[in-house]
């Protein structure tokens, strides 16, 4: 509305759990384009910062702003939003009980009308794009961790979404499968999609990151580019979580 | 477990009528080898037909019934949840005989007072008491099977555009069936053996055969021992349905 290059807007949103505060006064701008990575320990509110932006997590005060669309607390609105957002989960989420290609074109026959010849040309580019096309008959419980999460972030690509929120995708991968996904990940962030990445994976973060939000306590902390974030952190609780997460 | 049953049931049949003094077993009113001996029989096992049909009616409107009370029960509004936990709660404290008698006899009385003019059968009186009685229990049941699903599901689901019940329907759905299908069926056995109450009300199912044979005959032993036999068959093969279906969902078990 008053940015058409803005993407995401947050004016001063608060939520509680129950007596927890877990989001505290969030002042953020993210433009359309923009590669955000979000990092800070855990209970600071990295995750409800994201599950707020497609309305997964209902923000108690405040304003969130999607694309000129305001995320509000009708349920109605979830569709709405999220067929501008899509979103990739630590536990990948896949549907069990359908195959590969039955996960992808579920969501575009169903929710947006598509002929299944179309939804399946669409699953089938985009499984090439994270490399796994030959697995598209296969149950999700047939695959690894690495590969689950691939045909996850071709799940929500599939929605062709203007906005990408990515929630610690690699955290419940074992090691050697982490970067087969990163790589995806930053393959992606070649493109002029809106990305927004809680991860710890600070080689990531370095390579693909236009900025760095720093949270603690349900507060920004800090934020800067990766370059500044990295060599010149300006507070003292960012240079110790930092000082932690870089030792190993 | 079924082969031991019947060896068991047979043997005390047997040991009871050959140990007990003279009189107290008269097998000749169910002796095949006499025309009335055959007849009662004969008069007795027609009861099964209307005993099925009467739990499968009872057992597919508690399947759907129980869907309609389990879903609003699990939303996330307090107002929405509420009148399902109420029905649950209401329902399940009702002894199904008060509540045969109710709507048979007290249902029609509402229904002519507001100027309905709808009889109800014996048949349709059962089936209904049946089935509103048991869908509490369905309803449970539903709820359980879908509650186990992650709610990581759910998300995912909105975040590919679904909506409330496009989640339910190819989300939720076929994979809490899995879980909800065995005890479902077994709640298809509880069915069938409360259907003898609909006797009271006049169905001729198989209860019903058995008093009017008792009141002829004064072989209450034989006739009733028989029927207890006939319930056994019907639930036996019930359960050996269900054995095979909860081997059949545990071997298609993904994930």
């Amino acid at each position: 509305m008053a940015n058409a290059n803005l993407a995401v807007e947050f004016k001063k949103v608060n939520k509680w759990f129950d007596d927890f505060h877990v989001l505290k006064d969030i002042d953020l701008k993210i433009s359309t384009g923009e590669k955000i990575v979000i990092c800070g320990p855990s209970g600071s509110g990295k995750s409800t910062l994201v599950r707020c932006v497609n309305n997964l997590e209902r923000h108690n005060s405040g304003t969130i702003v999607v694309h000129g669309k305001e995320v509000n607390n009708k349920l109605s609105r979830v569709s709405e939003i999220s067929s501008e957002v899509g979103m990739v989960f630590q536990q990948f989420n896949l549907f069990p009980h359908l195959t590969v290609k039955e996960n992808l074109i579920l969501g575009p026959m169903k929710a947006r009308g598509l002929s299944k010849k179309e939804a399946e040309e669409r699953a089938m580019k985009l499984l090439e794009r994270v490399k796994i096309p030959e697995q598209v008959n296969k149950y999700p419980h047939q695959l690894s961790g690495g590969q689950q999460q691939r045909v996850a972030i071709a799940r929500s690509l599939c929605m062709e979404p203007k906005i990408m929120l990515f929630d610690e995708p690699t955290s419940a991968l074992d090691p050697e499968m982490i970067a087969e996904v990163l790589d995806v990940i930053i393959d992606l962030a070649q493109e002029g999609i809106t990305m927004i990445v809680v991860t710890h994976e600070m080689g990531f973060a370095k390579k693909a990151a236009d900025r760095m939000i720093f949270m603690d306590e349900g507060r920004i902390v800090e934020t800067g580019t990766p370059d500044n974030f990295f060599n010149n952190p300006e507070t003292e609780r960012c240079k110790l979580f930092l000082e932690q997460i870089l030792q190993h | 477990m079924k082969k031991k049953a019947f060896i068991i049931v047979a043997l005390f049949l047997v040991v009871g009528g050959c140990s007990s003094p003279p009189g107290t077993w008269g097998w000749y009113v169910i002796d095949p080898s006499t025309q009335n001996g055959w007849n009662n029989i004969r008069f007795l096992l027609s009861g099964f037909s209307a005993t099925i049909k009467l739990s499968v009616l009872a057992a597919l409107l508690s399947i759907l019934i129980g869907l309609v009370v389990a879903l609003p029960g699990m939303s996330l509004s307090r107002w929405v949840r509420l009148p399902s936990r109420i029905y649950v709660e209401f329902i399940r404290a009702i002894p199904l005989l008060p509540m045969l008698f109710w709507v048979f006899y007290g249902l029609p009385v509402i229904l002519k007072s507001l100027g309905l003019n709808i009889p109800i059968d014996p048949f349709w009186g059962a089936a209904i008491t049946l089935a509103i009685s048991d869908s509490a229990f369905t309803a449970e049941i539903y709820r359980g099977g879908i509650q186990s699903i992650e709610k990581g599901q759910t998300e995912a689901a909105r975040t590919v555009g679904l909506n409330y019940l496009q989640t339910m329907l190819y989300v939720i759905l076929p994979q809490a069936l899995r879980r909800i299908l065995p005890p479902l069926a077994n709640q298809f056995i509880y069915i069938v053996k409360m259907s003898a109450f609909a006797s009271v009300i006049g169905m001729q199912e198989l209860t019903r055969r058995a008093n009017e044979v008792v009141v002829s005959e004064y072989r209450p032993l034989e006739v009733y021992s028989l029927l207890i036999l006939e319930y056994l068959v019907l639930v036996l093969i019930i359960s050996s349905g269900v054995r095979w279906l909860e081997r059949k969902m545990g071997s298609d078990q993904r994930r």
